[in-house]
């Protein structure tokens, strides 16, 4: 929060001498419309030159379409965009990065059959001569920015392998390797975890440091403030205000974007928890090239319980979930479900029984992208809107109807594409489906992933109804506040292994942060830093 | 365009955006029409009832081939076994109405009633669908390779049902009771040959399952996003194998129907007809990389290709010729298709834009 202070136009100006003007670039008058929808009505939006430009708002209030306007892949309907104070158009994609502009987009845009570096370098390969790419130059590159992100994917890593946060870092790598002016970052941090978020915020600050001024979208309100010089709120599609970062703080942003008191938000409620609802024992899922994914991995979910799971990136947190689904294959262990050992081994068969994983990655495996909003929430259910042999229409559109209401989906009609929601309403869809097969026991992965603040309120009220009905709740999250926050207890996992487990009321922040960094030598690090990370308000 | 009032209607004036969109609705039906325009101008016999009939019963093949292909594409596959899986489904009948089934160990040929005959040749065809399924879902071999190894294998089975030759005059025999084969090719009903009703009675269904029915849903997901598909509980090797099962179940009933018309079964039949179905199922807008389309389409994407062909040949053009311009209108459409898309989104923001 001091960092934002420091930064007063004062020294913005000692920074960028040459032209006067603070602002490198500016949108005038933005306005956008697709079908049935108008995105962005009239924005104004500035662009402060060395600067983080943070930009805030509900889902769908039009954060993602700007931005896609600024980087050339959409076109506005209306308005002007000027860079260094002179209009200018930009055409597409390739044009904006010409002008300098870099963006990573919400949505992951890589190739999964290449590898981690054919994908930093796609469209810019570095060439020996004209026509051979000089992979040495190439991977060494590669492993700098690696580095400098400090992860250990590999250059030659399958971007398919990867799992979303690695993705994540993969395409701020590529960002990086653009060496842009204006940065945009949409999201760039929704599948991260603290430790991964406080190594892109050192980036962000070197970025600073050598004048790129950045652009930061986020739903994570904390981290907004801690890396934000001015904070820009959108409310549908309209521009409600801008202020310095270190004139407001979170329930200042909360109110501007949700329109509401930020007391009314749910904070979690207490619920009883019963009988044993789910035994899993020595889970194990072995890994290609010898250790494993998922280390013997024993524990109980109880009747009406929230169990949280923590963990660093590649702490095998989704694969576990993964093998209580039935999606991997080579899994082995024992699973008991209401006290009866879970022998079906396809996914089918394990929703049958109850148990349904909302995945993290939704565009790889949440959602069908050719259909519609309607269509992708049912899919699971399908069976419960037969008559007979027929899906009955009514039936479908009550189930609908009702999921969009309690999600507070925005979307102008069902039936149109679920590419056209944006990316958190394309999320409460996921989640609306999970909802919708009635499960006994729900994994949700990273449930509130790109979620505003009052739909994140909306999911964890419905998640503890669940809980309260006596429904068991497996939930991954990244956020250490919104884990605390929700979880009757908390298992920490690193390296395959659970490596702590926690009850609500004795845990804290450092220990899980701790636990989570069993055997991988981060300890230290997160102790010099990440102390002061996260105690605003 | 579907407004329910008619004042409404009369207070609008038609604008030229709208007729641009009522012309864009409608994309494969206008391309039809103006077909059978220039066709019956230039051409004065082309809309006799005669040849409407012959077009029809065309028509009728590579709809009915194109059904099945239609489900194939939709999940993201294709069939190129098809046209041999009409070929073996024709000698299949051909044979056992001509000579029977020859049971060597017992001494005996038994002769089937034509009835059970049709049964037999439709099971087989979707027992080798099953098979392209099996092959594609269990082994992971791409579906284009797999129905391209059914292509040859099937057509040589056919070929070695009968040497390479011909099943002749398929009207059985009474002593045997197996007469009545050729009443499918030539059978009316409401004075409209059966082949055109069975095409009817296919679409309907066809569309029925594909809209209305848990399987059609999961056909569209499994074609939009295989791995979304399957983290949603669709049996996705099932699903699949089933796809490729109903195409040979057509196939095969598009083989009955010829060789039923034609009263012979001949080895090389259906040759190339793969080409046409996939193309009827391209014009009627089905993507090949899955996930959408419509069965709706595809019947008229097998109308254009049938009319095409059949006008054509009514104006005498060369057979070369004939090929050339089939080639051309197939892309040509396909072009104006994508090109239709992109307008109609921007006719519709632009009325969005004046209505703000
Ligand atoms: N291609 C499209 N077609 C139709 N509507 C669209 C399209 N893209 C976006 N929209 C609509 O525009 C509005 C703004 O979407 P946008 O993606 O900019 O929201 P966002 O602020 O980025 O939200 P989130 O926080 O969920 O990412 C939404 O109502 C969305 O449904
Ligand atoms: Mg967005």
């Amino acid at each position: 929060m001091t960092v934002a202070t420091t930064n007063s136009p004062a020294e913005a100006e000692t920074v960028t001498a040459l032209p006067p003007d603070e602002i490198i670039m500016r949108a005038v008058g933005m306005t956008k419309l697709f079908p049935g929808t108008v995105a962005l009505d009239h924005v104004d939006f500035n662009v402060y030159r060395g600067k983080v430009n943070v930009l805030v708002g509900e889902n769908g209030a039009g954060k993602s379409t700007l931005m896609k306007i600024l980087a050339g892949v959409y076109q506005p309907t209306e308005g002007q965009l000027l860079l260094e104070g002179q209009p200018v158009t930009i055409k597409n994609p390739l044009d904006a990065a010409r002008q300098g502009i870099g963006i990573i987009y919400q949505e992951m845009n890589l190739f999964p059959n290449l590898n981690v570096m054919e994908n930093i370098f796609m469209a810019r390969e570095m060439t020996n001569g004209r026509l051979v790419i000089d992979k040495k130059a190439q991977i060494a590159q590669t492993e700098a920015l690696l580095q400098r992100l400090r992860q250990s994917i590999k250059p030659d890593d399958l971007v398919a392998d990867l799992r979303i946060g690695q993705q994540q870092i993969v395409e701020i790598a590529k960002a990086l390797a653009q060496d842009a002016r204006i940065l945009i970052m949409d999201e760039p941090t929704s599948a991260l975890s603290t430790a991964e978020v406080e190594v892109l915020f050192e980036v962000i600050n070197d970025l600073k440091a050598n004048g790129v001024s950045v652009i930061y979208i986020s739903h994570k309100l904390d981290e907004l403030l801690q890396i934000g010089d001015y904070v820009t709120v959108l409310r549908d599609g309209r521009l409600v205000d801008e202020k310095p970062a270190g004139q407001i703080d979170v329930s200042w942003i909360i109110e501007q974007m949700v329109g509401r008191n930020p007391a009314s938000l749910f904070q979690g409620r207490d619920h009883e928890v019963g009988d044993a609802l789910l035994r899993v024992e020595d889970l194990t899922l072995p890994r290609v090239g010898g250790g494993y994914t998922v280390d013997h991995v024993s524990f109980t979910l109880r009747q009406g319980e929230i169990l949280g799971i923590y963990g660093l990136m590649g702490a095998g947190r989704s694969e576990l979930f993964e093998c209580l689904a039935g999606v991997r294959q080579g899994a082995t262990g024992r699973v008991w479900l209401d006290g009866e050992e879970v022998t079906a081994g396809t996914v089918d068969g394990r929703i049958k029984l109850g148990m349904y994983l909302v995945p993290e990655d939704r565009q790889r495996d949440g959602l069908v992208q050719t259909m519609s909003v309607a269509d992708n929430m049912l899919l699971p259910s399908l069976r419960q809107y037969l008559n007979r042999f027929v899906l009955s229409r009514k039936k479908e559109k009550e189930a609908v109807t009702k999921s969009i209401k309690n999600l507070s989906v925005k979307v102008a009609n069902p039936n149109q594409l679920i590419t056209s929601l944006s990316g958190g309403n394309q999320q409460k869809v996921v989640v609306a489906k999970s909802l919708l097969t009635s499960p006994k026991v729900l994994l949700l992965d990273e449930p509130s992933r790109g979620i505003d603040v009052a739909a994140k309120s909306e999911i964890f009220e419905i998640m503890s109804r669940l809980a309260g009905e006596g429904y068991g709740i497996l939930f991954i999250s990244s956020e250490l506040k919104e884990i605390l926050a929700m979880s009757d207890r908390i298992l920490v996992m690193s390296k395959g292994q659970i490596t702590g487990e926690f009850a609500k009321a004795t845990a804290t922040e450092e220990d899980l942060v701790a636990a989570s960094a069993v055997g991988h030598g981060l300890a230290n690090y997160k102790n010099g830093n990440g102390g002061n990370s996260h105690d605003p308000s | 365009m579907t407004q329910a009032n008619p004042t409404v209607v009369a207070k609008r004036r038609l604008t030229g955006l709208d007729i641009q969109e009522i012309l864009l609705r409608g994309r494969a039906f206008i391309a039809l029409i103006v077909l059978i325009v220039v066709f019956s101008l230039l051409n004065s016999t082309f809309l006799t009832p005669a040849n409407i009939v012959i077009m029809a019963k065309h028509v009728a093949i590579n709809a009915i081939l194109g059904i099945g292909m239609t489900f194939v594409i939709l999940t993201g596959g294709i069939d190129l076994s098809v046209g041999s899986l009409v070929g073996l489904a024709a000698m299949i009948a051909g044979g056992l109405i001509n000579e029977g089934l020859v049971l060597p160990m017992f001494g005996v040929i038994v002769y089937f009633h034509v009835w059970a005959i049709i049964l037999i040749s439709l099971l087989v065809g979707a027992l080798l669908g099953a098979i392209n399924g099996l092959i594609i879902t269990r082994f992971n071999v791409a579906p284009f390779i797999a129905t391209l190894g059914m292509l040859y294998a099937a057509r040589g089975l056919a070929l070695l049902r009968s040497n390479g030759n011909t099943f002749p005059n398929l009207v059985g025999r009474p002593e045997l009771g197996n007469t009545g084969f050729p009443i499918l090719g030539s059978g009316e009903f409401l004075s409209v040959n059966y082949s055109i009703w069975l095409m009817i009675i296919f679409a309907a269904v066809a569309a029925f399952v594909a809209a209305k029915t848990p399987f059609g849903r999961q056909v569209y997901a499994i074609g939009g996003n295989e791995r979304a598909a399957e983290l949603s509980g669709v049996r996705v090797k099932r699903v699949k194998t089933i796809v490729y099962m109903i195409s040979g179940f057509c196939a095969a009933m598009v083989g009955l129907i010829i060789a039923s018309q034609l009263v012979a079964a001949h080895p090389a039949t259906g040759t190339f007809f793969e080409l046409n179905a996939i193309a009827a199922v391209v014009l009627g807008g089905t993507s090949l990389s899955g996930g959408r389309g419509s069965i709706g389409g595809t019947i008229i994407g097998a109308f254009v290709i049938g009319v095409l062909g059949d006008g054509l040949i009514g104006l005498g053009v060369s057979s070369f010729w004939q090929q050339v311009i089939k080639g051309a209108v197939i892309v040509l459409a396909v072009i104006i298709d994508q090109v239709q898309v992109r307008m109609q989104e921007r006719a519709a923001l632009q009325r969005q834009q004046q209505a703000v």
